[in-house]
């Protein structure tokens, strides 16, 4: 466990969910013991911690909550290495790096994360899954100088890195298409490409045949289509989302693909073919990608030809967290309820016929409707058994339309957190 | 488990589904677009209209109608009716002839095609040799005389279509016969014109081109008589008593000729009359002109055309003479054509009606009554003599408003004749529509239209004109008829299309009746809201104007648009009928773009592209003002026309132009190579226009930066749980272009205090669709999952009421999904996704009420929605599962997909022409589509004796043949007789009849083929 080593202002009221009384314990020997020196906006403190314990980030997160009074403020932690430079703590692997290169001091340097990005990446504990915007420090010893500036180099972990798009589904296309999943989540960038109608050749039985297709007509510079590498100018676009495009018009596709901008997955028939993926090979070109690269889907090679230098500095971290059947559920999902209940303006006399009866046995015609059931007060609503109603409400009635079943308890469990009180 | 379960339920769900809904075009309501032949058959009183797109159309007594469309997609140049049959042949501009009959089927008839011929001439000839110009059905009704390009006439049977290649009139057996002086100076180029002998069928005359006329003797295949006019013919006209022949010509002239004179009399004594009615300086020709005798008393004389080619030159007219009366008819567009139906059983009395197609309406005038008014006509009534802009349709009207609107509505046609409808062809066997339902239409010029939409006639009501509330440029002393004294020629104007609007501003955009109250509110293309009441008798008031600013303070813009509307500060007279009594300006005068209106709480939501407001029209104030601009949103400020935009749009729409008509020639072309090299060709000119010039669409998510997010939509009242599940109150929904919804609580103080106490509005909730498509309906479901009834609905019995238990839903219908929210804490429950499925996007929604087929008591609500790909969708509530697509309209007609209405009980209509109303069903139980009979009049027979007599041994079948057309009779007891291998009784047939053998020697083979 960790052992806080005798801080200089110790408020033991706030020490005591996880720290015995500081002021008794004696001060260990210095191999076992490291020594902490944190530092959050101008304030120091001095404590001690053991440096083989088995606590792990989480807890020293914690800890330093409670050392400098900043409980619920968000920060990020950063220790000066033995180089000088400032390095991120934000997992038990370089927490522990962090503490066994401690020599003997270990610095911390705690900073508010103020205007970082909304981050998405998945991890067990939700707070931490932010990015983090540490700056390269080049300290000429001490360390502690903390500056943001803008010409540095970003660092930080892979998992900070936003995803903006994936090859998927490698594994059951044919090696002549591509699935491309584009992620447009919080990014400023737009979609940036255009499609047009086009001829399409294709083999047939009865010889070669000319059918109309809908093709990538230009990419947007700077835009996500074009940083992700993966499409380019005159690729054939076989299906928008799972479905095929055959048939449809340029307007219908383009509807498509608008309407699934948030999760867009498109597979093309690439126009460079040369490029096409062979399975099982050439791991290495993912070499950005470092610790994740998720097996069989990231066999992938990027297009090593193409100019734009985006496809480089932003490397595809092909991490299967997310599932695709829920990410196609929760993709817009995020519709903003501003709710101003004022529960005084009820008049009386505009009231039609409302019983205080039960509801149960009389709307047995349209499905139970439970979630209103017995809830004087709508505005503290518990949001769990609304989404049991939902969900044995749906399970009941509907007719078999795939999908949407599963969406519904999305749905009600996506509202959690928009909702907004004016 | 639960599959298992599910299975069984959906076939349940798909039997259901079949006895619920089921797609058909049932009617079209309206004018034909681009009408061009006009034909009319007195045995039958049945008219017929020929349109350029291939359609051809019957019309009989109201009820009665036919359609049919040629697969040719060729204009129909002719329509004749064969004389006593209901066989009629139309000739398109590709040159083929069609046969098309009505034939009975199970009761009713219907409108077949069941032959087509084109003129084949001999080998190596030009194509002008087969060029049919005149087609003239002989009164045998076994023959078609058909005059060609090239001079000849060629003799046809029908309805077998067989060349009688002995009997044809050669150009050369004619010119042999012109006296040498005539034939010297000129060639007789093509027919111009045909026509029969009244008196005499064995006599034609044959007009050409440069003028001469040639009465031709069919029996003994010779010339009786030639008329040598020297001008260019273009109409003949031979009298009744078959004396005289008149001529009319190029110049602006007619003659009229003596028929059976002295061959060897010279042509100054033939001619017996020579005229230019508006002569003196050059004329117009004279189309066609017609000579009409009376019982007693000096003819009627009918023409077309010959106005004075420098002043008048432009007139559409027709000029009828009779005795002293001598009028020009001038009609609103081009004169297709026209015939006069006479009284008596046997159409040969005194001429009663003057029946006029020209392009844009059909007038029909009442000859026998002082003055010549015009007859209202029950169907083809013009929608557009001044463009539609919007329309409700409002079902089930209680009988009250019905009956007023009809009595308002009869006031404004006294100046329309009393005589009856004079086309009366057939029966209409439909039965009664099970309820009245009104059509209304706004138009360009600020009128609203009210139509009986009830049945297979769209038959106007009442007019509604708004533009007396304003002051605009129109001249109050434009009077119709300014027809000075003394005036040459004497014109009258006739017809009720006029598509030129004093002021685009009072346009009507959006329209809301409440049938249950009597009150209107239409709003207008100038940001003008008025609501209307019923009013019987004729009213002065001032109409008070109320001013809404909806920028609501916002800095930095300028509103680019027109000014808004001068209102008329003086006390205006309104004739009965709807009356305004309150007027809201919004300030920008943009165009308002939504408009609801709650006639019980006397309440008034109306929305334009900058926001919503609510207006209490009892109290005349304003409730509610909503500004929903998006202040990077300058398309919004500058006003409806970005002129940007709308000159790219229209660049790249008349480049679209250009390269169709450039693949429709090509396709026109390749008529005669076979199909499939046609379709090869046409996707290849297809494919090599796609690659010429690509379009390119942007793929990009919606912002909210996007313009005109702050557009209106949708405005929805509804009595709900806003606030908690245990108190329900008044509340107003409002939803946006860019996928908001604003939810407002308002407070309608009692009906006692209802006039003193302010109503009240506060904003309760407000959605942002994460996916910012434009929000183009709101419902709320009741406790039952059934849409909320109307205002009113339940106060007059006629609807439940709803399930006011709490747990209502909240149905928010955007372009791309359907989203149902629990209310009143609004989280989403469940969603049908429809862009992003299938890329269509929800044009048009509504609510429609389903009743099963089978079950009289089972019926569903429903939505009820177009897309732009043009398919109509149902889908169910409160599950917003798929029900059912059908295929309605093409994809390409944005402005039919525009137009389209729904009805509360699943029909629809949309314009499939700026004059025309399809009307579809969706429902099994609502389906209005004619079901008529016609039937050939029996003392027909008698005259065609051939005809009957055939196998008197079936006569008891024949009998009840009769009434059907007697072709067909004829036929089936041809097929009898072969069938019953009565070769003998056609020998004895053979032996009486003669030379009439031929013909049913062919009609025979044609039985058998």
């Amino acid at each position: 466990m960790v052992l806080a080593a005798g801080p200089k202002r110790t408020e033991p009221s706030r020490m005591s969910r996880q720290l015995p009384p500081q002021q008794k314990t004696p001060i260990r020997l210095t191999d076992t013991v490291v020594e902490v020196k944190s530092k959050f906006e101008a304030e120091y403190r001095r404590f001690g911690l053991k440096r083989n314990g088995s606590g792990g980030f989480q807890e020293f997160y914690r800890l330093l909550q409670t050392i400098h009074h900043i409980h619920g403020v968000d920060v990020l932690l950063g220790y000066a290495d033995i180089h000088g430079d400032l390095l991120p703590i934000n997992n038990d692997e370089n927490f522990y790096k962090a503490v066994s290169s401690a020599n003997p001091l270990l610095r911390i340097i705690i900073t508010k994360r103020e205007d970082e990005p909304v981050v998405y990446g998945t991890n067990s504990l939700q707070r931490r899954k932010k990015g983090l915007g540490l700056t390269g420090l080049r300290t000429t010893g001490s360390g502690t100088i903390h500056s943001k500036s803008k010409s540095g180099l970003m660092i930080g972990p892979p998992q900070n890195f936003r995803q903006i798009s994936s090859i998927i589904d490698v594994d059951i296309l044919p090696e002549t298409h591509r699935r491309v999943r584009l992620h447009k989540h919080g990014t400023k960038k737009p979609l940036g490409f255009y499609i047009r109608d086009g001829v399409s050749v294709r083999v047939t039985p009865q010889g070669v045949e000319k059918v109309p297709g809908v093709f990538i007509s230009r990419l947007v510079r700077g835009g996500l289509a074009e940083s992700t590498g993966l499409l380019a100018v005159n690729d054939e676009i076989l299906e928008v989302n799972g479905i095929d495009v055959a048939g449809k018009s340029l307007d219908q596709v383009t509807d498509m693909m608008v309407a699934n901008s948030h999760n867009l997955i498109v597979t093309v028939k690439p126009a460079n073919q040369r490029n096409n993926v062979v399975h099982r090979e050439s791991k290495n070109f993912m070499g950005n990608s470092g610790s994740v690269g998720s097996a069989g889907s990231t066999g992938s090679v990027l297009s090593h030809e193409s100019p734009s230098p985006a496809s480089q500095s932003n490397p595809i971290t092909a991490s299967s967290s997310i599932a695709e059947g829920d990410s196609e559920d929760e993709d817009d999902d995020g519709d903003i309820i501003l709710e101003n209940d004022c529960p005084t303006a009820y008049n009386p006399h505009l009231v039609t016929k409302r019983n205080s009866v039960k509801l149960n046995g009389e709307s047995s015609c349209s499905g139970p409707h439970p979630s209103a059931v017995g809830r004087p007060l709508p505005q503290s609503m518990s949001l769990p058994s609304s989404i049991g109603a939902s969900l044995g409400y749906s399970s009941n009635t509907m007719s078999g339309h795939n999908g949407s079943l599963a969406s519904s308890s999305q749905d009600s469990m996506k509202d959690d957190g928009t909702e907004l009180t004016l | 488990m639960k599959r298992f379960r599910r299975h069984g339920h959906e076939s349940q769900r798909d039997r259901l589904k079949q006895e619920l809904y089921q797609f058909s075009k049932t009617v079209e309501h309206g004018f034909p677009h681009q009408p061009s032949a006009l034909g009319y058959s007195p045995s039958l009183q049945l008219l017929a209209i020929g349109t350029r797109s291939g359609a051809i159309k019957l019309y009989g007594t109201p009820g009665v109608e036919f359609m049919g469309l040629h697969d040719e997609n060729a204009a129909v140049t002719q329509v004749h009716f064969m004389p006593h049959q209901a066989d009629m042949v139309t000739l398109l501009d590709d040159n083929s002839l069609h046969m098309w009959t009505l034939r009975r089927h199970k009761g009713l008839s219907e409108l077949l095609e069941i032959g087509r011929f084109m003129l084949m001439g001999p080998p190596g000839a030009p194509p002008s040799v087969t060029r049919v110009t005149a087609v003239l059905p002989h009164s045998s009704g076994e023959l078609l005389l058909l005059g060609t390009e090239g001079g000849h006439v060629f003799v046809v049977e029908v309805p077998g279509f067989r060349e009688l290649e002995e009997r044809n009139i050669s150009l050369d057996q004619v010119s042999n016969s012109v006296p040498v002086d005539y034939i010297g100076r000129r060639n007789l180029e093509h027919v111009e014109a045909l026509q029969e002998n009244p008196t005499n069928p064995s006599q034609v005359v044959i007009g050409y081109g440069r003028g001469l006329m040639v009465i031709w003797d069919l029996e003994n295949q010779c010339a009786i008589q030639h008329i040598p006019a020297t001008q260019q013919l273009e109409s003949m006209w031979w009298t009744e008593d078959g004396s005289y022949i008149l001529s009319s010509h190029s110049d602006g002239s007619y003659c009229r000729w003596r028929v059976g004179g002295q061959e060897e009399t010279e042509e100054e004594e033939e001619k017996e009359k020579s005229d230019i009615p508006y002569g003196h300086f050059p004329c117009k020709a004279i189309t066609k002109i017609v000579q009409l005798p009376t019982e007693e008393g000096p003819p009627f004389l009918l023409f077309s055309g010959g106005m004075p080619r420098a002043s008048y030159g432009d007139r559409h007219c027709i000029t009828v003479i009779h005795s002293k009366t001598h009028v020009a008819l001038d009609f609103t567009s081009r004169i297709i054509d026209f015939f006069v139906i006479r009284d008596g059983l046997e159409q040969t009395g005194d001429p009663s009606v003057l029946l006029v197609l020209v392009e844009e309406e059909l007038v029909v005038i009442d000859l026998q009554t002082e003055g010549w008014p015009v007859i209202q006509t029950p169907y083809l009534v013009p929608l557009h003599s001044s463009a539609i802009t919007c329309s409700q349709h409002v079902s089930a009207i209680p009988l009250k408003l019905w009956e007023r609107i009809i009595a308002v509505g009869e006031l404004q046609k006294t100046h329309y004749s009393k005589k009856p409808w004079p086309i009366t062809g057939g029966q209409n066997l439909g039965p009664d529509p099970p309820q009245r339902d009104l059509l209304l239409t706004g138009h360009e010029d600020g009128t609203v239209r009210f139509w009986d939409a009830s049945g297979v006639c769209l038959y106007p009501l009442y007019k509604l004109s708004t533009a007396a509330v304003f002051h605009t440029d129109a001249d109050p002393n434009d009077n119709l008829n300014q027809s000075a004294e003394g005036e040459w020629p004497p014109f009258r104007k006739v017809g009720c299309f006029d598509p030129y609007s004093d002021d685009p501003r009072l346009g009507i955009q959006k329209i809301h009746l409440c049938k249950y109250s009597g009150y209107l509110t239409v709003a207008g293309t100038a940001g003008q809201i008025l609501v209307l009441e019923l009013n019987d008798e004729a009213a002065e008031q001032t109409v008070e104007a109320k001013v809404v600013d909806l920028l609501q303070g916002q800095e930095g813009f300028r509103w680019k648009g027109h000014t808004q509307l001068d209102v008329r500060e003086e006390p205006v007279l309104f004739p009965p009928g709807f009356q305004p009594f309150t007027l809201v300006q919004c300030q920008p005068p943009a165009v308002v773009t939504a408009l609801n209106l709650h006639s019980e709480w006397k309440l008034v939501a109306f929305g334009t592209s900058h926001g919503f407001g609510l207006y209490d029209y009892q109290q005349k104030n304003n409730v509610l003002i909503k500004c929903t601009l998006n202040p990077s949103d300058q398309l919004a400020l500058e006003g409806p026309l970005s002129r940007v935009k709308s000159i790219k749009k229209s660049l790249r729409q008349s480049f679209r132009r250009i390269r169709r008509s450039r693949v429709s020639l090509r396709k026109h072309h390749v008529t005669n190579s076979s199909k499939l090299q046609e379709a090869n060709a046409r996707l290849e000119a297809e494919l090599a226009e796609m690659e010429l010039a690509p379009v390119q669409r942007k793929i990009e998510a919606r912002s909210s930066d996007d313009s005109f997010t702050g557009l209106v939509r949708t405005l929805y009242f509804a009595d709900t749980f806003l606030s908690d599940s245990s108190h329900n109150t008044p509340s107003l929904w409002a939803g946006t272009n860019g996928g908001c919804v604003f939810a407002y609580m308002l407070r309608v103080p009692a009906v006692e205090h209802r006039a003193d106490e302010p109503v009240t509005a506060q904003p309760a909730k407000e959605i942002q669709l994460m996916h910012r498509a434009p929000v183009v309906g709101v419902v709320v479901l009741d406790g039952h999952g059934a849409p909320l009834p109307e205002p009113l609905e339940v106060a007059h019995d006629l609807a439940r009421s709803p399930d006011m238990q709490g747990s209502h839903h909240l149905v928010v219908i955007s372009e791309e999904q359907f989203k149902v929210f629990t209310l009143p804490k609004v989280s989403s429950k469940m969603k049908l996704k429809l862009t992003a499925v299938d890329g269509s996007r929800v044009r048009r929604v509504g609510v429609a009420w389903f009743g099963s087929n089978c079950k009289e008591d089972y019926s569903e609500s429903g939505l009820i929605f177009l897309t732009n790909q043009g398919d109509v969708h149902v889908v169910s509530l409160p599950h917003v599962k798929m029900q059912v697509q059908y295929p309605c309209i093409r994809r390409e007609d944005v402005s039919g997909i525009a137009s389209c209405v729904f009805t509360k009980h699943g029909q629809g209509f949309y314009l499939i022409s700026p004059s025309e109303f399809e009307r579809f069903s969706l429902s099994t139980r609502f389906v209005v589509e004619p079901r008529c009979l016609v039937e050939v009049p029996l003392h027909l027979d008698s005259s065609n004796p051939h005809r009957a007599e055939p196998g008197g041994a079936t006569s008891a079948h024949r009998t009840t043949q009769h009434s059907e057309d007697a072709e067909s009779a004829a036929r089936c007891v041809m097929e009898h007789a072969l069938l019953n291998d009565e070769k003998v009784l056609q020998e004895i047939q053979k032996s009486l009849e003669g030379d009439q053998t031929s013909f049913l020697e062919n009609n025979v083979k044609h039985a058998v083929a």
